[in-house]
């Protein structure tokens, strides 16, 4: 599985055809979560609570049943008991107990005959609540005498005399700090906060859901990964994986946020209370919004040493993560990768895992580098800018190389940082001169990538076509990348294959498209079974010339004798051979089933240029340049299209995206009109460089690209707007009545 | 949907023929069949032009109408029509799109029909009504401070007949109207541009498209050689209704623009603010922004005047 040096040129990788997918997702035939419907189907809507943080005294749907056409009101007394640790959270997540966590979390559930007669059904449940003390900000959740979200929900980590609203405790180090702080010239303290994101993908989620009385079950429904839909919603109801098929639709969007479930159980419940018959149901924006994940909010404190000329000699992070009413905040990976661009010989970070009244935060894009690198990267700017330095030199300086100690522990592995930051350096929007007002930032980020559960098969047709099928859902184009990938493999054109994406029945467990795998992970598969289709179709050759199999080669889609010595054979191509195949000894196919571990981690450096407009505090992105280590570009238009992804995203929760809850503890903003994600016309043209250094851990160098990408905007654009401004902000988003409260006081000062 | 072809006619919508809760869908064809609907109801109702809020606010379960009254079949409702002083009539259920179409509209009133042309997206425009943005009753209404700038008026149509009242005197606070029972709007009426005019709204947004104007200004003046010798002044967002600030005028009429008088400007647009924190931004913020805007927009206002190219 390594590496393949027999492979210098490709003939395919690296091209840019269109994607198999393309017309249907165009023209509109492409099926997405809600565009699925069953004969005699009901229809669901979920009854969410609107206060922060209540306990639920009783809840009377019986006018609700009353209507006619109404069939089923589910309960958390409809789920299965029992549960613990994530399956619990999961469960208690999709539908609450004793006690509702957030303004929007589920507390009932309906199926009627109609949408909007579901809809009204709902609003006749009676629910008795006894209000409690809500939080929802991290450091308050911290503070003594904060409500207690869940007493008892803290794992053994946590040391004593911690408010039990801090689940989790994370402690990472390294050298000496104190003498690392004592080499330094300069040292930078500072605090910082990021607000939660939402992953804002376009698509809400939708199912269509039908479980019988004899406790077999489909689910049709949009998700990145299936196998992990059908663990949690058999765990949610009580019955086995096997009796559950989970059939994935195409998926508008993503970014992390659909690896989990948030209503595919509560359909599942309403229809086995139906009587099997089919559930649909789809939320609306508002619900995503107040119920589904955005990313964890921090509250952190940076302290940096650094000598003279610019060499870091000590560092060191708390980083406080709210993750909503459960534990799961991603602390460890905040933490972890905070310094990770840099090779410091003392460095020590802690971190926290708190609850608050929010909904449960759910993985968004690198969850919990962006924070990180936000509060590191802008103190490492500061620094530079302090001493005079030029901030892509100051990361040449320090940046990590093969060989160097990690900050978090392991051995760096061999990575492209230089690289970016050389490709950063030399691109013409790293010289373009700026106006008043304006200002440029940099910074740079990673992502680790991810291996995990991966199966694939691969299986010739009669005609020599090849049918691939893999378990990871085509989020970013990785159809098109698979299909590249098993055409190089076997040296036929592109057009010959076509990827599918399998139901949880017809393959081994596969992990989501998520940790930027599908590329890599699926991609290996498909290669190897792709190789073990060649080497039994070399067989085939090998015994129609009655020849040793080993004497036969395989060469751009042909098996050939391997030499002089092997005998004089007119080579025989693929669908030669699969024409032949059932004479001679039947079907040809190949599969593949591991959990890949050499993954290769991703850096980027990003450079941006704002103007920030004085008397408004609006800024402005003039230009934005990506630059990012691919490994190998398998359809570079799909990996640009990754690397803009990322930074409008990352520009999106720099500037202006938030969850902005009231003091009833209610979200104030859930509709995009509010949640200000940015529209095509804030944006310039995202420009991008793939730099391109090979993965030893793939066959063909493929990285994984889809995540790093987010990390570095956010310390980018606050770089670039001290630039512009002279005031350096520490809290996100940078909304203008911030920036403009932030130039005044200033000016001030 | 069926369509209907009378004023009598109404249709019953709802959530499900099962169950009690319906709603009356009405098409009336004259405003006083309409007003006459209206004054016959008993609970939520609205009336549905382009329906970009009301159908919005419908599907939001923020406002669930009991009778909804349709007045898209009136005759004349989308005309565009100049009056013989040079004044311009606009029907209700004109849409955006149709004034952003309109060339001698725009050289008249560029400011006025910015405001409207800043609503929404292209597909909302095809839709979206001077009158509905103004009966929506929103404080921060993009086409209501043009129109007040302008001096525009509106026809009344209720139950005692029609009157016409000043665009101003239509808001009375956030979601609210001074429209009675049984009245609404039959169409709005623009003044005669004249001679050395010029108008321009301005609004903040953090974005650039796709959101409500945290502040906004309109301005409408006219100038003899370089001097302003009318002006109105109007900002949006910054308190309950749209806001007439008759200081902030009174600081550039007999001036040139210059320096001093738009730093008089900028303090009285601060000063008539009077506006609420929220999730779109801070008292603070709105106050200093008015200033920056109304500056903004005059000096806009004062070249179109002049009859330069914007």
């Amino acid at each position: 599985m390594a590496l393949d040096g027999s492979k210098p040129q490709f003939k395919l990788l690296g091209t840019r055809p269109n994607r198999p997918d393309g017309l249907d997702k165009v023209t509109g035939r492409a099926r997405y979560g809600a565009d699925l419907n069953a004969p005699g189907q009901l229809h669901g809507a979920i009854l969410r609570s609107p206060h922060a943080h209540a306990r639920i005294v009783s809840i009377d749907a019986s006018k609700a049943l009353a209507l006619k056409g109404v069939k089923a009101v589910v309960t958390r007394a409809d789920f299965a008991t029992g549960l613990t640790g994530d399956d619990w959270n999961m469960q208690e997540n999709c539908m609450a107990g004793e006690k509702a966590l957030y303004d929007g979390h589920a507390v009932a559930a309906v199926a009627a005959t109609t949408p909007l007669l579901a809809k009204d059904a709902a609003k006749l449940i009676e629910v008795e609540y006894e209000i409690l003390p809500h939080v929802t900000d991290v450091d308050e959740a911290m503070k003594e005498g904060a409500p207690v979200i869940r007493d008892g929900a803290a794992d053994y980590s946590v040391p004593d005399g911690l408010h039990p609203n801090v689940v989790r405790y994370y402690e990472n180090g390294k050298g000496d700090l104190e003498a690392g702080f004592a080499e330094a010239d300069l040292i930078v303290e500072r605090s910082f906060k990021t607000e939660a994101a939402h992953q804002g993908y376009i698509e809400p989620h939708a199912c269509l859901a039908q479980l019988g009385t004899d406790g077999q079950g489909e689910l049709w429904c949009c998700t990145q990964g299936h196998w992990f839909v059908r663990q949690m919603c058999t765990a949610a109801l009580g019955i086995e994986t096997s009796q559950l098929k989970v059939t994935p639709s195409e998926i508008g969007g993503g970014f992390g946020g659909k690896t989990t479930v948030f209503i595919d159980p509560v359909a599942l419940a309403l229809s086995r209370k139906a009587g099997g018959t089919p559930v649909k149901l789809v939320m609306s924006r508002s619900e995503v919004l107040r119920a589904t994940g955005p990313t964890a909010s921090a509250s952190m404190d940076i302290k940096m040493g650094m000598t003279k000329d610019g060499r870091i000699t000590a560092a060191s992070g708390v980083f406080r993560m709210q993750g909503g009413a459960f534990p799961g905040a991603p602390v460890d990976v905040t933490t972890d990768l905070a310094f990770a661009n840099y090779r410091i010989e003392n460095v020590h970070h802690v971190g926290y895992d708190v609850m608050t009244n929010r909904p449960k935060q759910a993985a968004y894009r690198a969850p919990g580098a962006p924070m990180a690198a936000f509060a590191c990267e802008s103190v490492v700017d500061e620094m530079a800018t302090k001493l005079g330095i030029d901030p892509l030199d100051i990361r040449l300086k320090n940046g990590v190389v093969e060989g160097d100690r990690s900050t978090y522990g392991p051995k760096v592995k061999k990575v492209g940082l230089i690289e970016t930051l050389e490709a950063a350096k030399a691109h013409p929007n790293y010289a373009a001169p700026l106006g008043p007002n304006q200002g440029r930032g940099v910074a740079s980020g990673y992502w680790m990538n991810w291996g995990g559960d991966t199966s694939a098969s691969v299986a010739i047709g009669e005609d020599g076509a090849v049918a691939v099928t893999v378990g990871t859902p085509d989020i970013g184009g990785s159809r098109a990348s698979m299909a590249l990938m098993a055409a190089e493999t076997f040296g036929i054109p592109y057009e010959n294959v076509r990827v599918h994406i399998a139901d949880t029945a017809s393959l081994g467990i596969n992990e989501p498209t998520h940790g930027s795998r599908a590329t890599f992970a699926s991609g290996l598969a498909v290669i190897q079974s792709a190789k073990e289709c060649i080497q039994k179709m070399c067989v085939r050759a090998a015994e129609k010339w009655d020849i040793d199999p080993d004497a036969v080669t395989w060469e751009d889609g042909f098996a050939k004798p391997s030499g002089p010595n092997a005998g004089d054979f007119e080579p025989l191509s693929i669908a030669e051979i699969a024409g032949e195949m059932s004479d001679t000894g039947g079907p040809i196919a190949g599969h593949f089933e591991a959990n890949p571990g050499k993954f290769g981690g991703s850096f980027g450096t990003h450079v941006v240029d704002v103007e920030v407009d004085p008397e408004t505090g609006r800024t402005t992105i003039l230009r934005y340049l990506v630059v990012q280590d691919a490994g190998k570009a398998i359809h570079p238009s799909y990996v640009e299209g990754q690397f803009q992804g990322g930074a409008v995203q990352g520009i999106g929760w720099a500037l202006n995206e938030e969850y902005v809850y009231g003091p009833d503890g209610r979200l104030q903003n859930p509709i995009f009109l509010d949640y200000r994600v940015p529209v095509a016309s804030d944006l310039p043209m995202i420009d991008t460089v793939i730099v391109e250094v090979p993965n030893p851990g793939h066959p063909y160098g493929v990285r994984g690209v889809g995540e790093t990408g987010i990390t570095p905007p956010l310390p980018a654009i606050a770089n670039a707007v001290a630039a512009a401004t002279g005031v350096r902000f520490t809290e996100l988003p940078l909304s203008p009545p911030k920036v403009l409260a932030g130039i005044k006081a200033a000016k001030h000062a | 949907m069926a369509s209907f072809a009378n004023s009598k006619d109404s249709a019953k919508l709802g959530g499900c023929p099962d169950h009690g809760d319906l709603m009356n869908y009405h098409t009336p064809t004259s405003f006083s069949d309409a007003s006459a609907i209206a004054s016959a109801t008993s609970g939520v109702t609205r009336f549905l032009a382009g329906g970009t809020d009301v159908l919005v606010q419908l599907r939001s379960d923020l406002v669930t109408p009991d009778d909804l009254i349709d007045i898209k079949h009136i005759e004349g409702v989308k005309d565009i029509t100049q009056r013989a002083d040079g004044g311009w009539d606009l029907g209700v259920a004109v849409a955006g799109a149709e004034m952003t179409e309109h060339a001698a509209l725009i050289a008249d009133w560029p400011g006025l029909v910015e405001g409207m042309d800043l609503i929404g997206s292209t597909q909302v425009q095809g839709r979206a009504t001077l009158v509905g943005n103004l009966c929506n009753g929103s404080p921060a209404a993009d086409s209501v401070p043009g129109m007040v700038a302008a001096g525009c008026t509106v026809t009344v149509t209720g139950p005692d007949g029609s009157r016409k009242v000043a665009v101003e005197d239509i808001p009375a606070g956030p979601g609210r109207t001074t429209l009675q029972k049984g009245e609404l709007i039959s169409k709005v009426h623009i003044p005669a541009r004249g001679e050395n005019g010029g108008d321009a709204y301005l609004r903040f947004i953090p974005r650039t498209e796709m959101d409500i104007a945290v502040v906004g200004c309109a301005v409408n003046l006219r100038i003899e050689g370089d001097i302003i010798t009318e002006a109105r002044v109007v900002m949006g967002a910054v308190a309950p209704t749209v806001v007439l600030v008759n200081d902030a005028a009174t600081a550039i009429i007999g001036s040139t623009l210059d320096e001093t008088a738009l730093d008089a400007l900028a303090q009285a647009a601060t000063a008539a603010c009077n506006p609420i924190d929220d999730k779109r931004g801070t008292i603070e913020f709105r106050k200093d922004v008015a200033g920056v805007l109304a500056k903004r927009a005059a000096k806009i206002a004062y070249g179109r005047a002049k009859g330069e190219a914007q």
